[in-house]
């Protein structure tokens, strides 16, 4: 069982995904079947990214034991407004200029629960946002 | 279909992993939207993009993309190339549109990706 924190700043678009880069390689070390790899790494990557264009500021969180896998994205703000509509595929409010580095099509959110066998997400307004995936390593 | 077989299909150049030409791709996929290739592309598969920034990397990092095409005769940086390099994904460069050169590897029985889920 170990568990790691990986802060993620707002407005860091160079080093957007290195955070997801270093967790997919302890997956792969310690031995995580390729597929569920996959799955977390596409997860991890798309709230990095929704942390750095979306939000204030946060973390990503990533807890293994021998049966589950998390992966937890946490803010400090700003929060979604209406998160049934930040579900659906294709809402999204990323700026023209998150547009032209070709990101922003409301695709992240739907994504992030496709590739996940939990998915809970809880946001207030002036508070933040907390997406968490979880993963099942047994009887899958 | 081959990586050599994109490749002279498109009169692409490859840019990096010249040693895994020999390998295969079993479909494609084409957008400049990175948001889109994260939700309908699948491992081993081959981009067509007209998008060259480090995140186009990135993506094929966290998807395992096989290669990754440069439409529109881009400009690909040495910073870029280094990047997929170091996540062994296969670069080609061709002066052909996005349509021209997805048409060209559809007919040559390429055939789309299929979203997994
Ligand atoms: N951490 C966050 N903080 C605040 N708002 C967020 C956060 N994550 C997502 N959102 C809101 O939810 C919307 C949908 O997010 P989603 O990831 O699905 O799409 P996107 O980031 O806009 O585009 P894409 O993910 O396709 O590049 C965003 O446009 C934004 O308004
Ligand atoms: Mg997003």
């Amino acid at each position: 069982m170990f568990s790691r924190v990986f802060p993620v700043q707002k407005g860091m678009f160079d080093t957007a995904g290195e955070a997801s880069s270093k967790i997919k390689k302890i997956l792969k070390k310690v031995g995580i079947p390729p597929d569920i790899v996959r799955d977390v790494a596409i997860a991890a990557y798309e709230t990095e990214l929704n942390l750095v264009i979306h939000s204030l500021g946060g973390e990503l969180t990533l807890s293994v034991n021998p049966e589950i896998i998390e992966l937890i994205s946490q803010d400090v703000g700003p929060g979604i407004n209406d998160v049934n509509m930040a579900l659906k595929e294709g809402y999204s409010t990323a700026p023209d200029d998150v547009r032209d580095m070709g990101f922003g099509a409301g695709m992240g959110l739907p994504n992030v629960q496709r590739h996940c066998h939990e998915f809970q997400i809880a946001s207030e307004l002036g508070r933040g946002t907390t997406i968490r995936a979880k993963y099942f390593l047994k009887n899958n | 279909m081959k990586l050599a077989e994109v490749a002279a299909l498109l009169d692409a150049r490859a840019l990096c992993c010249l040693g895994r030409l020999d390998e295969e791709v079993s479909a494609a996929f084409g957008s400049d939207m990175m948001s889109d290739v994260l939700a309908f592309m699948n491992e081993d598969t081959l981009l067509l993009t007209g998008l060259v920034n480090a995140h186009v990397i990135r993506t094929a990092e966290m998807l395992e993309l096989r290669c990754i095409v440069f439409v529109r005769g881009k400009r690909v940086n040495e910073e870029i190339v280094e990047l997929a390099e170091a996540q062994n994904v296969v670069l080609l460069t061709t002066e052909k549109t996005l349509y021209e050169s997805c048409g060209v590897l559809f007919a040559g029985g390429l055939p789309g990706v299929k979203r997994k889920k």
